[in-house]
């Protein structure tokens, strides 16, 4: 039985980072505290430092993403939100769309809507079993009707990274607009628009960027026309009042109704958190700690599988099954009896699995974030040991 | 002020913008409720000195920041 002050080892971080650092708390609860107005929308003083508080975060978000002009950045309440404006937003000039197996439900299940309804075609090109995109597939798969390019950064499900630079380049030398879903990848590997040739980049607010849930968001490139994306939500932006049109410049065109200013506000903590720390250090403390997993688990733990070569993990992600066991067998003692939490099946992606062989099943997934440590490792070993002695015993 | 002039946005985003802008440049300024006569704005908008109005065109040119224009306030208030 659990003791209920048995200390809680948190590996869920792909879903959801947790702990929050503290000055992301702090943010949340003074913005909450000291200033309650809401931006744009009257002329006092606390309307305006509001304002403030998403204008700065349009700052920081920018520079962090290598995009010169702030008001390119679009707030949303997360990486699903942003991307269902990207994709449908730009879908409605029709066309060909190309995506990989590799992607999120959040890609997937836009594109197929939008191709089941005849408004675009769709490409969904195989990944390698290491779970990388070929860029000579990808080329074979452009056409002239090509329109968009959606990739993920990094599998949610197994961590793996797809060269986003090469493929960038493949778009931007045919004109194809190339949206990126970064939503694994942001706080954890290098990300530049302008040097990646990302036309539109999705990122999730309350993952890698340790800011709080409903925060996420679109950044749209400097050489890119907003004005190609179709807005989806229409309705009071607090400029051009006197007009029943939707405002068509920026970032007002894409933002109706009042935005999440404490989550933008803890939001903006959490980039000044991993820029003190360094993408660097955020990197290299994830690879040690996957490193050390891999390497005890597979001594300590009967029947312990993996599915892509230990190098192609790149976010600190470890996907696997214990032979003999369903994984949410693993994951339900890891929570009910050690106080482990894990996730597993599908990771709304299914493709993902499909093209790694653990569809229908699944796998358990442990996320490590910059607050996990060996120690915590070490108990996770020793529970998954003890958890498969016991099952040896009955 | 004594002679002040307002630049109206078309979004309060560029306002504020405008204000940090500004603020860096220690360029005196303040933000203010957009003026009813002026704009059927919601928002606000940024009140500078009259005579510093060409130096913060070409500062928001240099930005690019878009503004929907300056009017002078002089002899309203």
């Amino acid at each position: 039985m659990l003791s209920p002050k048995a200390k809680v080892v948190y590996f869920d971080n792909p879903a959801t980072s947790f702990p929050k650092p503290e000055i992301v708390v702090d943010a949340i609860a003074q913005c909450m505290k000291e200033i309650g107005g809401n931006p744009g929308r009257s002329g006092h003083r606390m309307s305006m430092e509001a304002g403030e508080q998403i204008f700065f975060t349009r700052e920081v978000l920018s520079d962090f993403f290598g995009v010169q002009n702030p008001m390119k950045v679009i707030f949303c309440s997360n990486a699903t939100d942003a991307l269902n404006l990207a994709i449908q937003g730009l879908a409605y000039q029709g066309g060909h769309a190309i995506t990989s197996s590799m992607e999120h439900n959040s890609t997937i299940r836009p594109l197929y809507e939008l191709e089941k309804q005849g408004k675009i075609r769709l490409s969904i090109i195989p990944c390698s079993s290491e779970g990388l995109l070929s860029c000579g597939h990808l080329e074979n798969a452009i056409t002239k009707q090509t329109s968009m390019v959606v990739i993920n950064h990094s599998s949610n499900a197994f961590g793996t990274e797809q060269p986003i630079q090469k493929i960038g380049e493949i778009c931007k030398n045919r004109g194809i607009a190339f949206i990126v879903d970064s939503a694994q990848s942001a706080g954890i590997l290098p990300l530049n628009m302008a040097k990646d040739n990302i036309s539109i980049l999705a990122f999730s607010g309350h993952k890698g960027l340790y800011g709080p849930m409903g925060t996420g968001g679109l950044i749209i490139a400097d050489d890119f026309n907003h004005k190609k994306i179709r807005p989806l939500k229409f309705g009071g932006t607090g400029s051009l009042s006197d007009k029943i049109e939707q405002p068509d410049f920026l970032p007002d065109c894409f933002e109706s109704g009042t935005l999440n200013v404490p989550g933008v506000a803890g939001l903006r903590a959490g980039i000044l958190f991993i820029k003190e720390k360094g993408l660097a250090c955020i990197r290299k403390h994830k690879e040690d700690l996957v490193a050390y997993f891999l390497k005890k688990a597979r001594a300590a733990v009967p029947g312990f599988l993996t599915y892509i070569p230990d190098s192609s993990i790149k976010t600190g992600i470890i996907s696997f099954n214990i032979q003999g066991f369903l994984c949410s067998e693993i994951a339900n003692a890891l929570s009910e009896e050690y106080n482990i939490m894990s996730r597993q099946g599908l990771h709304c992606s299914p493709l993902a699995h499909k093209s790694m062989g653990t569809f229908p099943h699944g796998t358990v997934r442990f996320g490590f974030s910059i607050f996990n440590t060996k120690e915590e490792c070490d108990l996770a070993i020793e529970s998954l040991q003890e958890i498969t002695q016991k099952k040896g015993k009955k | 002020m004594e002679n002040p002039s307002v630049i109206l946005f078309y979004s309060t985003n560029y306002a504020i913008w405008t204000k940090n802008v500004l603020q860096k440049l220690h360029i005196e300024h303040k933000m203010a409720s957009v003026p009813r006569h002026l704009s059927s704005e919601c928002g606000y908008c940024v009140m500078i000195q009259n005579q510093d109005k060409e130096k913060i065109i070409q500062i928001l040119h240099q930005n690019g920041i878009e503004y929907d224009r300056i009017e002078s306030l002089i002899g309203l208030s």
